[in-house]
């Protein structure tokens, strides 16, 4: 589905960015594995693609810092000699209270989640325009759409980033260029993991489909969204939920 | 130095399907040659390829006219 496309996963050490990483390595994609701490997982990562068969490589970039940004998208142009997908993943979560929440924790969660999408999306817009084509992926979620008490800055993010996607789709709609953003539910991963029984409970009564997503099922409509089969989609939110929000 | 003002020519008449002789120093890239936004970021960058140097987005956003951009070509050097 994905033969020889040169990708780029943010944050795709662990969680959804890993499964989105290992699903088109499998598709045949060729997949730069971007990471900022855990270079250990990222590499594991790149390992089980090789194993595979699948060409891969580990990327370190803060994506909040545009010399990050601009040296990974080069490095991952001059190593691919291409660049056909964009996922911007990476995330971060400070939840509290908006009563509750530092200054600090507003900004971090910005920073790392909606100015890192667009600094990623500025950088690699110059090499899509020239290609004359290219898919932009971001992975927002559910909650920009339906809020959740506890997350303001999350939330904030996750909104803005739904809002960015409109943009750049209609930017670059004449460049070849599509931008979908997909919104996930509840995904079982290390992020959600650290919720209680008590609210998961809760959650779960309100999912029609009445089941926890797995990170598979992000990675497979990201793959829908990076195929040519979806050339005709753009600017649109797709939620993966089990219904949660219609 | 009148061959920077041939390559670009080439450049612009490519890049916006206009005719040579519509390429005159003071045509406006929007206003005269049917540009948009994105034509002369575009353009932008098949110059800096063309004559291997980066244009800031500062310097991008004062080039208007064909004359701009052969101004600030030669003086870059």
């Amino acid at each position: 589905m994905l033969e020889n496309k040169s990708v780029l996963v943010t944050g795709a050490s662990r969680g959804i960015g890993r499964a989105i990483a290992l699903y088109f390595a499998k598709s045949g994609a060729k997949v730069a594995v971007n990471y900022s701490g855990s270079e250990a997982k990222a590499n594991e990562v790149v390992e089980e693609i090789k194993a595979n068969g699948g060409t891969a490589f580990a990327i370190k970039a803060d994506i909040s810092s545009s010399d990050d940004v601009t040296n990974m998208v080069k490095t991952v142009v001059s190593e691919f000699g291409s660049l056909d997908v964009l996922v911007n993943n990476a995330g971060i979560t400070r939840d509290n209270l908006l009563m509750r929440m530092k200054e600090e924790d507003w900004d971090a969660v910005i920073n790392t989640n909606l100015k890192g999408v667009f600094l990623t999306t500025k950088a690699v817009t110059r090499q899509m325009m020239k290609q004359r084509q290219g898919r932009i992926i971001n992975i927002a979620s559910i909650v920009g759409v339906s809020g959740n008490a506890g997350q303001a800055n999350y939330v904030a993010a996750k909104a803005g980033v739904i809002g960015l996607t409109k943009t750049a789709a209609k930017e670059l709609s004449s460049r070849g260029i599509t931008v979908n953003a997909i919104a996930p539910g509840f995904i079982e991963t290390d992020m959600t993991g650290k919720l209680e029984e008590g609210i998961k409970e809760d959650m779960l009564r309100n999912i029609p489909l009445a089941r926890f997503g797995q990170p598979d099922d992000i990675a497979a409509a990201a793959a829908f969204l990076a195929s040519d089969a979806s050339s005709y989609i753009t600017g649109q939110t797709l939620h993966v939920d089990g219904g949660m929000v219609m | 130095m009148a061959d920077v003002l041939d390559r670009v020519s080439k450049i612009v008449v490519d890049r916006l399907g206009v005719d040579a002789s519509e390429v005159k120093p003071e045509a406006s890239f929007k206003e005269d040659l049917g540009a948009d936004s994105l034509d002369v970021v575009e353009l932008v960058m098949e110059l800096e390829d063309e004559f291997e140097l980066e244009i800031s987005d500062e310097d991008a956003e004062k080039i208007a006219t064909v004359g701009d951009v052969v101004n600030y070509i030669n003086s870059k050097q």
